[in-house]
């Protein structure tokens, strides 16, 4: 499935470029125009005066060497362009994730363990209505009540513009803690809540209703009935006995959420001016930079396929009933 | 005791089942979440439907002397425009209402084109079946392996950006759970005894695929269908709120936000009606979407 899957990316992206009305060299060019020896001239040298097969042939050999081609805007290579915003995208997805995780996992079991009670009620109201929210007007609402009316948190970027941290990680807290200034590791901290629970809101319904479900299939189960009747305690039961089992399908559902928080970080980045890669690829989209955006949509997509493979292959490991027999 | 178990039997006889409207909707009317939902989707049609005549003014019209007047209950706010004015003095709540005809016409196109497009091609590969079946799943496979808004920001890449071409782009986006869907209903029904029964009697291929077994695939399409119109509103307001969806001056929720972070200081009413529309709309439409799949799911039936 992995093969074919990036097999089907790469023809994507690369027909992208090939599907936008017009020739890609006046593309690039914009709207001064071009005279035809130069037009010339530059299709032979992107090679796009070849046939499609070869074009496309030199393209994912290209891929293979971690070329993308250059942006036509700052005439950097996209796949560095990518890995220097890469980090800050990453960064966030941590923790918003962190924060799905530490709120969801808990509200989900204690919801199952109290089906019908009045916070069984109110986790599941709470869930659907974050997994309805459109998080762009999310990003807008806690910016609104937290940042302009309470001044508890910054309302854009990364860290305070009165430091300035050396980007050796990429990873601001890091670089932020390992720098001798004051106060960085605070700022760039207080910058990332917003952003995170922006993007974890999705996630963490979507982890509180599939826990809750979960913990009710594996609490009728007869095991678990052994276990209440040998005497154990209640909290035993619940969190040694079912927990482990019901965490099986919440860890699949975990690993899935990735493609979910990459998208999400394309609405949540451009909210915050959080300079990821989300936020990279709408304004590529935005300036016609086309192989900054076939480059970014490219990275983002393996990456995806990549987790989900590595979920697959843990979810053998989590799970023995189901192990692949191969 | 005997005698009475019998009388008990035939009066049960008797009575004729409910007919199968009835008998769902009184499932439906038991999940209260799904009723207010259901409700509010009744509403939102309706001032979709009649939004020339209830809106008070024009969602295009600007009145240069109001920019940014508040809501009427606040200070400096008229009854004239209820939830105030935007930037360029056009009427939140007549845009609002104009909005709500374009969010349920994305609904609607969206569903309807992701429907007959996944039904069609859902049906036929689990009829067929064979390399027909593979190369169909397979490419559904990869579509889904994508983040639904970053292809749909792919296509709207190679299309353009406007309104029209953010229909096509999440109509194409959310085709895999249709395909998938319909293809496995397809798959355990074409082996039942009745569709045997048919094909037997004579009936063809298109007749087995669109008359025998499409009616008993519908249950979870149904489901499906109501919980993609909250898909396609969502991702509609986030495609026009990046840009990429509906082009200004059109009252699109989403593109009405697309410039609010700018006014997010002195003005909370133009943040805040927009989102909440898109929200009360999605989450009308999947606790509908959930109220349906508990009446229609025979495994969950008591």
């Amino acid at each position: 499935m992995v093969v074919p899957a990036f097999i089907g990316v790469t023809l994507l992206t690369f027909s992208l470029i090939h599907l936008i009305p017009g020739d890609p060299v006046m593309l690039m060019a914009g709207e001064r125009g071009i005279d035809p020896q130069r037009h010339a001239r530059l299709k032979a040298q992107l090679g796009l005066d070849q046939p499609l097969t070869v074009q496309y042939a030199k393209y994912v050999k290209g891929i293979f060497h971690g070329d993308l081609g250059k942006s036509i805007v700052t005439k950097k290579p996209v796949f560095a362009e990518f890995m220097t915003l890469f980090p800050a995208t990453v960064e966030l997805s941590l923790f918003a994730m962190f924060f799905a995780v530490v709120l969801g996992l808990p509200a989900g079991v204690i919801a199952g363990v109290k089906r019908g009670s009045v916070f069984d009620h109110t986790v599941m109201g709470v869930s659907l209505t974050g997994y309805s929210m459109p998080i762009f007007w999310w990003g807008l609402l806690l910016i609104l009540f937290f940042s302009v009316n309470l001044g508890w948190t910054p309302v854009s970027g990364r860290i305070s513009a009165l430091y300035w941290i050396d980007a050796d990680t990429g990873f601001m807290l890091i670089d932020a803690l390992r720098s001798d200034e004051k106060g960085a590791f605070i700022s760039a901290l207080s910058h990332l809540i917003l952003p995170s629970i922006v993007l974890g809101t999705i996630p963490l319904a979507v982890i509180a209703r599939m826990t809750r479900s979960s913990m009710l299939e594996v609490l009728q189960e007869d095991y678990v009935r052994t276990a209440r009747a040998k005497g154990l305690a209640p909290w035993r039961v619940t969190l040694i006995h079912a927990l482990r089992n019901a965490l099986i399908p919440v860890i699949t559902i975990i690993g899935l959420q990735t493609g979910v928080l990459l998208a999400g970080a394309i609405l949540t980045e451009t909210i915050f001016a959080w300079p990821g890669v989300g936020k990279w690829i709408v304004e590529s989209i935005r300036r016609r930079d086309y192989p900054s955006v076939q480059g970014g949509i490219l990275l983002i997509a393996s990456l995806i396929i990549l987790v989900n493979m590595l979920v697959d292959i843990m979810y053998g490991i989590i799970n023995p009933r189901i192990r692949h027999n191969r | 005791m005997s005698a009475t178990a019998i009388t008990d039997y035939s009066t049960q006889a008797a009575q004729a089942p409910p007919h199968p409207l009835i008998e769902f909707w009184q499932y439906f009317n038991e999940n209260k979440g799904a009723v207010v939902g259901f409700y509010f989707i009744l509403f939102i049609s309706l001032v979709a439907i009649f939004a020339d005549v209830i809106a008070p003014h024009s969602p295009f019209e600007q009145y240069r002397d109001a920019i940014l007047t508040p809501p009427a209950w606040q200070d400096g706010g008229t009854w004239t425009y209820p939830l105030g004015t935007d930037d360029v003095g056009r009427d939140m709540l007549s845009r609002l209402i104009h909005g709500a005809r374009l969010s349920l016409f994305v609904g609607v196109l969206v569903v309807t084109l992701s429907l007959a497009a996944g039904i069609l091609l859902g049906i036929t590969s689990g009829y067929i079946g064979g390399y027909f079946e593979t190369m169909v799943m397979r490419l559904m496979d990869i579509m889904l392996a994508l983040p639904s808004l970053l292809l749909a920001m792919a296509i709207v890449t190679i299309l353009g950006p406007s309104l029209q071409n953010a229909i096509l782009a999440i109509a194409i986006v959310v085709l895999p759970h249709y395909v998938r869907l319909t293809r496995a209903s397809a798959l355990t029904e074409k082996t039942k005894d009745y569709v045997t029964a048919s094909r037997v009697c004579g009936a063809g291929p298109f007749r087995l695929m669109f008359l025998v077994i499409l009616p008993n695939c519908m249950a979870p399409l149904i489901v499906q269908a109501t919980l993609g119109f909250s898909t396609a509103i969502l991702d509609a307001a986030a495609l026009g709120f990046l840009g990429m969806g509906a082009q200004p001056p059109i009252p699109e929720w989403g593109a009405m936000l697309a410039n609010a972070l700018q006014f997010v200081q002195r003005a909370w009413w133009v943040v805040t009606f927009p989102g909440l529309a898109i929200l009360f709309t999605v989450l009308a439409f999947n606790l509908a979407g959930d109220g349906l799949r508990d009446a229609l799911d025979p495994k969950l039936k008591r």
